[in-house]
């Protein structure tokens, strides 16, 4: 059976979705190296969705995304997309599959138009008007040679070879890093136009949180090579809270209750894992915020460093 | 049809937009059997989660303010009797809330409030 992605502490969400009606599922998935380990990474991705996958970095998120795409091979576990195996079916899932890295995979000496003639020919699928389209779209010249590309054209012109074989998962690596805001807003964008086709699904990995907190429907944690949490956003934004309040407030009772805690000389603030029972507790003697996803991407780590 | 979404509110977003809705059908802005945009393109026009946008449609469902019908979207519910009480029920409530707040300015206590309510309840 698979396993609940969720950590220990946090309990099934309604929203939490089957692997009946996954696109993707990861199941376990360990990958021993010599200085880092990749250990029973578990998640699922519904069809129709945009999960963000977080972690600091050499958290693991590549490693996981290498394991899926089969670049490397796993020492354990087993990956589903489309409801297949990802080693037995690799041919059939990499047609239905764009994948998108960070840095350029392109022939840089060749323009847009005959880049896209080369790869047209490795999917089942090529549709020359969707791909003249998306140029349109995107504002890409298919007379520029791949070289002359600024980083926000050469990700517009990757997505654009995406768009037009028909993929039903977009998988990125760290797509949005070294993109100015602008092209970032663009990118977003794009992915919310994609998925407004129900079965389709996205999977990014980011350390741009801010880029999550707008459109993620799920979001996916990973540190030290482990899942600490995959949950609807929407769950897991409304259950943590931050904590602000005096350092008389604090001891050891109260400080069990937060994942981590900083304080400084006029007072702390801290990352709960429920803000309702913080609230009960400290009543109105804190104040009780809505934490962003790099509030708790920080506090978790930070958690871990103070013990 | 519109809809602000306040990052600064401490009411999560689909309550936002579930109670915006309310008030769009409420208020007569949105009328019965009109078409409701999909849960995706809400999504996509407010750069929010599919997620938000599909639990706010389910509880303006529970609360009977709108239907969904498989295949061709979520329209304004035809309006039942209940609806039309809490509609009407909505307008009593804006009225005291201002009564309230003239009061407040004023400086009037709840009870000479509560007095001055009942003599005229009365009178009437």
């Amino acid at each position: 059976m698979f396993n609940q992605p969720l950590a220990p502490s946090e309990p099934k969400s309604t929203g939490s979705p089957s692997e009946m009606d996954s696109i993707l599922v990861v199941d376990n998935l360990t990958k021993h190296f010599k200085d880092f380990s990749l250990q029973n990474v578990s998640f699922l991705l519904p069809h129709g969705y945009v999960m963000g996958f977080i972690g600091p970095n050499g958290s693991g998120k590549s490693t996981t995304i290498k394991l899926i795409m089969n670049l490397i091979h796993k020492d354990g576990g087993q990956i589903k997309v489309f409801g297949l195996d990802n080693l037995q079916h690799e041919l059939t899932i990499k047609d239905r599959i764009a994948f998108v890295f960070d840095e350029n995979h392109y022939y840089e000496e060749l323009s847009i138009r005959d880049m896209a003639r080369i790869v047209a020919s490795f999917y089942k699928h090529w549709e020359t008007q969707t791909y003249d389209k998306c140029l349109k779209n995107f504002d890409l010249d298919p007379k520029q040679k791949i070289k002359q590309l600024s980083k926000g054209m050469k990700m517009k012109f990757s997505l654009a070879v995406a768009l037009s074989h028909r993929a039903e998962l977009l998988i990125m690596d760290e797509p949005t890093s070294g993109l100015d805001p602008m092209a970032r807003s663009e990118l977003l964008e794009i992915l919310a136009t994609l998925i407004q086709d129900e079965r389709k699904s996205v999977f990014f990995s980011t350390h741009i949180t801010s880029d999550l907190d707008k459109i993620a429907d799920f979001v996916t944690f990973i540190n030290h090579g482990e899942i600490i949490l995959s949950s609807p956003k929407d769950d897991i934004l409304e259950k943590y809270g931050i904590v602000k309040g005096a350092n008389d407030m604090l001891d050891e009772e109260t400080k069990s209750l937060f994942i981590g805690i900083k304080t400084n000389k006029f007072g702390f603030e801290g990352l709960v894992r429920d803000k309702e029972k913080a609230h009960r507790y400290f009543k109105e003697r804190a104040i009780v915020e809505k934490p962003t996803l790099e509030d708790i991407m920080l506090y978790t780590m930070r958690g871990e460093k103070h013990g | 049809m519109n809809i602000i979404i306040a990052n600064s509110s401490p009411d999560p977003i689909y309550q936002q937009i579930v109670s915006q809705i309310k008030n769009l059908i409420l208020k007569g802005d949105l009328t019965e059997a009109e078409a409701l945009p999909s849960i995706r393109i809400l999504a996509k026009e407010l750069q929010i989660s599919v997620i938000t946008t599909k639990r706010a449609y389910e509880e303006l469902e529970r609360d009977g303010y709108i239907e969904t019908v498989g295949g061709k979207g979520s329209f304004v519910s035809t309006q039942n009797k209940e609806l039309l009480r809490e509609k009407r029920l909505r307008v009593v409530e804006e009225k005291v809330a201002a009564a309230i707040l003239a009061a407040r300015t004023v400086g009037l206590e709840r009870e000479e409030l509560l007095e001055m309510f009942k003599l005229l309840y009365e009178e009437s």
